[in-house]
């Protein structure tokens, strides 16, 4: 059994116009340290798949296995980095993650303890500078440092990241995709990550998972990324296997997977 | 009035700091693009003889000026029209100066005590306040929970909603009749018709904050697990808390307007029925002094809710 489990997962909202299903047996086997993406067209279910594995939205049929434990609400051992921060508005970057290490770990650790894992946490993402700051006071790059920080933090089992930097520019987002390498060679989390971002994909993830489009949307085609560590964008620019990829999913999304409305 | 309060319980909703901006010219800088640079020969003429550059210090100093010379003259406007209503309609109405000399004489000496009915203007506002602050805090201690409620829960916000909408515009005075045979007594009846009136936009405004909320903050509280309590103290009440000031500066602004109608009703000791008492004297000088002083004590009570905004609201500090 693998280490998370997403198992034959459908989703069926009710609308006014009858049964709306997004998402229709849904399979995914995660192993323990693996970096995956998601990647498919907007609208196609990417981030619900992330929802139900969060526990925020619940399978209508099939489930969650993490350690062959079923998932069937949120928490903390599945920390999401939301698309948006989400970090709370009213307390400073170093108390947005502070609140997260206290509910987590308010009873393991003393309280030195909590406040050094929180300022780790914040060095981690290169944030310690700005501790006393608010939301409001730092760029859409950094809030979202703060967010991965904030998920870190909880040590998580798996990490779930919704699109983290989908409304980055360029130049941020590739900056913030070095830092999660970074992290991510030095914690060898379990990642689970929503994109549309080709080269994102391929540059971070060990699987990439290509979703077809919805509604009754479901997985694919799973391609897995057979890069050395560490991975240099650079580099890699001129690889022919990573071009080869690129081209992969690239052929999945828009010949198989071509949006009618889009063309 | 109710049409203001319902305009004004929408917030502007505050834009996020771009990642990057593009660096704004201030008034009367130059903009020197790399090409302009780039140019083999100067230009004829010098670029600074086309547009002079204008000094900061003057740029401001125009700026005060502006701030004190237009308000100055519609306050003339103002005055104008007063002296002609004096001169042409009715003399009743005293001329500015005969005003101004009664101002000087009643802020002479604002806190004297002539007997239990005559009594220094300073007196009256303190009065007037006293009540305002009662049924102020009535207000807020009733219109936040009732809001915190209608905005969490779509039964009450359903079985709460037509009731406000009724009552919301009902004139204060309406309601003072109701609690003079409630309460049998003059003090606690207006401290009622504050109560009553100005509580509609603390409980809106709260109901509007609590239903603001980003789906987000309370998602990040489900993958936290925070309990119901923590939720409401960590993240409910933050997050509502501009829209919970907003409202009480609008009650506030209310509660000001209301109690000088409702003092001209019950009489006693307050700047409602000083005015009244002043128009039975025929004292028209002390009712426009009066006037000037309402609004100035109502524009102190506004920016100390300002104060508090500023203290309070994680948007503006």
């Amino acid at each position: 059994m693998s280490y998370l489990n997403i198992s034959n997962v459908d989703v069926v909202f009710p609308t006014n116009n009858g049964a709306f299903i997004a998402l229709r047996e849904v399979h995914l086997e995660i192993e323990k340290g693996e970096f995956i993406a998601i990647i498919g067209h907007s609208g196609c279910g990417k981030s619900t798949v992330l929802n139900v594995v969060a526990g925020l939205l619940e399978a209508t049929r099939g489930g969650v296995l993490l350690e062959n434990k079923e998932v069937n609400s949120p928490g903390p051992d599945r920390a999401v980095v939301f698309q948006n921060h989400s970090l709370l508005p009213w307390l400073t970057v170093y108390e947005n993650v502070r609140i997260a290490v206290d509910k987590v770990f308010g009873k393991s650790k003393s309280k030195a303890e909590r406040h050094d894992w929180t300022l780790h946490n914040l060095r981690l993402v290169h944030m310690e500078h700005a501790l006393d700051q608010r939301p409001g006071e730092i760029s859409g790059g950094m809030k979202q440092r703060v967010g991965i920080a904030r998920a870190l933090a909880m040590q998580p089992k798996v990490l779930l990241m919704d699109e983290p930097f989908g409304a980055l520019d360029a130049l941020t987002r590739a900056h913030l995709q070095e830092s999660v390498m970074e992290i991510q060679a030095a914690l060898n989390n379990t990642v689970l990550m929503i994109t549309h971002d080709v080269d994102e994909a391929v540059l971070l993830s060990d699987r990439i998972v290509m979703m077809t489009n919805g509604p009754a949307a479901t997985v694919g085609e799973i391609l897995k990324v057979d890069l050395p560590r560490p991975r240099n964008r650079l580099e890699l620019a001129d690889d022919p296997t990573y071009n080869h990829y690129r081209a992969e999913v690239l052929r999945f999304l828009y010949e198989r997977q071509r949006r009618p409305e889009a063309a | 009035m109710s049409k203001v309060i319902a305009l004004a319980t929408v917030l502007p909703v505050k834009s996020e700091r771009p990642e990057s901006s593009l660096p704004v010219p201030l008034a009367g800088e130059r903009i020197v693009t790399p090409a302009a640079n780039a140019e083999r020969q100067p230009p004829a003429v010098p670029i600074q003889a086309l547009s002079p550059p204008v000094s900061r210090a003057r740029l401001r100093a125009a700026a005060i000026a502006r701030a004190i010379i237009l308000p100055g003259a519609v306050f003339l406007l103002v005055l104008v029209v007063w002296m002609l209503v004096n001169a042409k309609i009715t003399s009743d109405i005293p001329t500015p100066a005969a005003t101004w000399a009664r101002a000087v004489e009643i802020f002479g000496q604002p806190f004297y005590v002539a007997g239990p009915n005559d009594m220094g203007i300073g007196w009256q506002v303190l009065y007037s306040l006293g009540r305002v602050l009662a049924g102020f805090a009535l207000a807020v201690a009733v219109g936040i929970p009732v809001g915190f409620l209608m905005g969490a829960s779509r039964d009450v916000h359903q079985a709460c909603y037509p009731l406000v909408q009724i009552l919301r515009p009902v004139s204060p005075l309406a309601w003072l009749p109701i609690g003079l045979l409630v309460f049998q007594a003059k003090d606690p009846s207006a401290i009622f018709v504050i109560f009553i009136t100005s509580i509609w936009p603390v409980i809106v405004n709260t109901a509007a904050g609590v239903q603001a909320i980003p789906k987000d903050y309370l998602n990040v509280a489900r993958v936290l697990r925070l309990g119901k309590l923590e939720i409401t103290r960590r993240i409910l009440l933050p997050a509502t808390l501009p829209h919970i000031l907003t409202g009480m500066r609008l009650s506030l602004s209310v509660a000001w307007m209301v109690i000088v109608a409702a003092e001209m009703l019950t009489g006693g000791i307050g700047i409602g029925f000083y005015v009244w008492d002043e128009w039975n004297n025929l004292n028209v000088a002390s009712i426009i002094v009066a006037i000037g002083l309402i609004g100035l004590v109502g524009i102190v009570l506004e920016s100390l809710m300002n104060l508090a905004q500023r203290h309070f609201d994680y948007n503006r500090r």
